[in-house]
C-alpha cells in the first residue's frame, strides 16, 4: 500500500511540472522518465532473475523501427506505439525462448550481440527501414510547448505504467520465482518452479515498455537512425541505474535513472567530448564502491526508514 | 579457381582473427571476466605502431614488441589496480566494470587521436605471392604468420613455463591452486597482460591491413566474441574458421552482410551448444 501511495504522490508532483517549469526542464524530465522505463524493465531481468541482459538496446531499437515503420505506412502515433510494444514483447519471447538456457557470460554476450544483428539488418535493408540514412517521422501539428509537454506526459504515463508493474511484479508468484531462480536456479527448478516460463516471462515484460519507450522517443525527435536507437549504451545506461539504486529494489531504479540523468547532464554541459568516459568513470567507482548502490548506503545510516523491499 | 582464392584470403584474415581473440579468450578462461576492453586494447596497439611508422619509422613488424609491451604494462596496472578488487564478483559485476573501462579508453583515444580513419602504407611492401592460382598479397600474409606464430609461442608458454603452468592451474581450480601455494592475483594481473599484450601485438600486426580508429574497437571485440564460441579456446581453428566464413559470404552476400551472418551463427551456435563449441565443465 506504502508503495502505490509513494508512486501516486510523485506521479501527482510530476505531472504538475509543466506549471512551473520551462520547456527544458520538461526534457529533462521526460528523459527521467525514460531512463526510468529502461532501468525498471531491465530490473525484472536483471536485478529479480540475475541475468545480465544486455538486450535492453534491442527492445529500443526495435519500438523504434516498428513504431517508425508502420507510422510512414500511415498507421496512427498512438496505435504504432502500441504495437511497437507489441512487437517488442513477441520478439522477447521468441529470443528468450532461445538464449535464457544460456547463463552467466554467454548469456550477457548472445544477448549484446542481438542488438548489434539487429543494427546491421536494419543497415542492410534500406528499401524498408532508410538503412544507414535513418528514418523520418511524421512532424506532429502542434506547438513546440505543446510538443515538450505532449512527449513528457507521454513518457510520464509509461513511466507509471512500469513502476506499477514492477509494484504487482514484487508481490506475485512470477516476482518470487524469479527471485528463486537469481538466488539458485536449480534449487528453483526443483521446487517446481517452471523455471524456463519464469524466465521468458520476465524477459518478455522487460521488453515491452522499453520497446514503447523506444517509440515514443522516435516520435519525439521525429528522427531515427541506427547507431542511435542501437547505441550499446542504451544497454548499459539501465545496468547502471539500477546498480546505483539498488538491485531488485521497487523505486532503487527509477531512484537511479534521476541520479544518472543529474550526473549525465551536468557532465554533458560542462565536458561535452568526455562525457562518454565520465560515464566510464561513474560506473568504475560505483562498481568499485557502492556495489550495493546509493540506497544501501542510506539504509546502513537509516534503517528505520528503510525503503520496501 | 575463384574459391580458391576466397578461401585463401579467408584464411589469411583468419590467422588474424585467431590472433585478435586469443587473449580474449585466455583472460576470459583463466579469471572468468569477459574482457570488454580488448577491442580499445587492440586499437592502442594499432595506434603504437602507427605513430612508432610515422615517426620513428619502425615497422610495424617490429612494433609488436613495443605495442605488445605498452599493453602488458597497461593491463599489468588495470588488473592490479581495478579488476583484482571484484574478480570473484557475479559476472554482472565484472562486465560492467570492464564496460565502463572500455568507455574511459576508447573516449580518451578519441580525445587523443581524432576519430579520422588512419592507415600506415608500407614504403617497401613485400608484393604480391603466387602459388598455383592464388594471387596473395606478401604483408598479408607475413601478418598472419607472425599472428600464428605469436598463438603458438602463448600455448608453449603456458605449457611450459612455471608461469604458464600456474595460469591452467588457476584457470582448471582457482581455490586449489591458491592452497598449492600459487599467489592468485598476481597470476590474475599476468594473465591479463599476457592478453593485453597479444591485444596490442595484433593491433600491431592490423595497423597495416585495417584502417585504425577508435570507432573499431567494437568491431574487433565481436570477432574476439564470434572467435571464441566457434572455436573455443582453441582460437586458431576458430579463427581460422571465421575468417573463411566471412570471405565466403562477402562473396556471395556482399561484404555488408559478412557481420550479421557471423553474428547470426553465433547465436544459432550458442542455441544448439549451450556452452558454446569448447562446453566445458563447470564453467556455465
Amino acid at each position: 500500500m506504502r508503495n502505490w501511495l509513494a508512486l501516486a504522490v510523485i506521479a501527482a508532483l510530476l505531472a504538475a511540472l509543466p506549471l512551473v517549469g520551462n520547456n527544458y526542464a520538461l526534457r529533462l524530465a521526460a528523459t527521467v522518465c525514460m531512463y526510468s522505463v529502461m532501468a525498471q524493465s531491465w530490473n525484472f531481468i536483471g536485478g529479480l532473475a540475475g541475468y545480465p541482459s544486455f538486450a535492453t538496446a534491442a527492445f529500443f531499437g526495435l519500438g523504434a523501427y516498428a513504431s517508425a515503420i508502420l507510422q510512414n505506412h500511415g498507421v496512427p502515433m498512438v496505435p504504432a506505439w502500441a504495437c511497437a510494444g507489441l512487437a517488442a514483447l513477441l520478439f522477447a519471447a521468441f529470443l528468450g525462448g532461445a538464449i535464457l538456457h544460456l547463463r552467466g557470460h554467454y548469456f550477457a554476450i548472445a544477448s549484446l550481440i542481438v542488438a548489434e544483428m539487429l543494427r546491421e539488418i536494419v543497415n542492410t535493408l534500406p528499401d524498408f527501414t532508410g538503412g544507414g540514412k535513418g528514418m523520418n517521422l511524421p512532424l506532429l501539428n502542434l506547438s513546440v510547448t505543446g510538443q515538450a509537454q505532449f512527449f513528457f506526459y507521454s513518457m510520464l504515463a509509461l513511466a507509471v505504467l512500469t513502476v506499477a508493474s514492477a509494484i504487482v511484479l514484487h508481490r506475485s508468484k512470477l516476482g518470487f520465482g524469479l527471485r528463486c531462480i537469481q538466488q539458485n536456479e536449480s534449487a528453483a527448478d526443483i521446487i517446481g518452479i517452471n523455471t524456463y516460463a519464469y524466465k521468458t516471462a520476465g524477459f518478455s515484460l522487460s521488453a515491452v515498455f522499453v520497446g514503447v519507450s523506444g517509440a515514443i522517443y522516435a516520435s519525439w525527435v521525429n528522427y531515427i537512425d541506427p547507431p542511435d536507437v542501437f547505441d550499446v549504451l542504451i544497454s548499459v545506461k539501465p545496468m547502471v541505474m539500477v546498480l546505483l539504486g539498488g538491485l531488485g529494489t521497487i523505486f532503487g531504479p527509477s531512484i537511479g535513472a534521476v541520479i544518472l540523468l543529474l550526473l549525465e547532464e551536468a557532465v554533458w554541459r560542462n565536458f561535452l567530448t568526455i562525457h562518454v568516459a565520465a560515464l566510464g568513470v561513474i560506473i568504475v567507482v560505483l562498481v568499485l564502491f557502492l556495489p550495493n548502490g546509493l540506497l544501501a548506503l542510506i539504509r546502513e545510516r537509516f534503517p528505520a526508514k528503510a525503503m520496501a523491499k | 579457381m575463384i574459391y580458391l582464392q576466397i578461401a585463401a584470403n579467408g584464411l589469411v584474415l583468419g590467422g588474424l582473427y585467431a590472433c585478435i581473440a586469443v587473449g580474449f579468450s585466455l583472460v576470459w578462461g583463466v579469471l572468468n571476466v569477459i574482457n570488454i576492453l580488448h577491442g580499445s586494447f587492440i586499437v592502442l596497439g594499432s595506434y603504437v605502431a602507427y605513430f612508432a611508422y610515422v615517426h620513428l619509422g619502425i615497422h610495424p613488424f617490429i612494433s609488436i614488441v613495443i605495442a605488445g609491451g605498452v599493453l602488458y604494462a597497461l593491463g599489468y596496472l588495470v588488473q592490479v589496480g581495478i579488476i583484482n578488487r571484484v574478480v570473484s564478483a557475479p559476472v554482472l559485476i565484472t562486465l560492467t566494470l570492464t564496460f565502463g573501462l572500455d568507455l574511459i579508453l576508447n573516449n580518451t583515444m578519441l580525445v587523443a587521436f581524432t576519430a579520422d580513419y588512419r592507415g600506415i602504407t608500407l614504403a617497401h611492401p613485400l608484393g604480391s605471392l603466387e602459388i598455383g592460382p592464388v594471387f596473395l598479397p606478401g604483408d598479408r600474409v607475413a601478418a598472419m604468420a607472425l599472428a600464428i606464430l605469436l598463438t603458438i609461442l602463448l600455448y608453449r608458454l603456458l605449457r611450459d613455463s612455471s608461469i604458464g603452468r600456474a595460469i591452467i592451474a588457476v584457470r582448471m581450480d582457482r581455490e586449489a591452486a591458491e592452497l598449492m601455494g600459487v599467489d592468485v592475483k598476481r597470476i590474475n594481473a599476468i594473465t591479463f597482460a599476457i592478453g593485453a599484450f597479444m591485444a596490442g601485438a595484433a593491433g600491431a600486426l592490423l595497423s597495416i591491413i585495417f584502417p585504425i580508429s577508435p570507432l573499431n574497437g567494437p568491431v574487433f571485440l565481436g570477432k574476439a566474441f564470434v572467435v571464441c564460441v566457434l572455436g573455443g579456446l582453441g582460437s586458431v581453428p576458430g579463427g581460422l574458421l571465421l575468417g573463411v566464413i566471412e570471405s565466403f559470404t562477402s562473396y556471395w552476400l556482399g561484404p555488408e552482410r559478412a557481420v550479421t551472418v557471423s553474428f547470426a551463427l553465433l547465436l544459432v551456435l550458442l542455441f544448439v551448444r549451450p556452452s558454446g563449441l569448447m562446453g566445458r565443465r563447470g564453467y556455465e
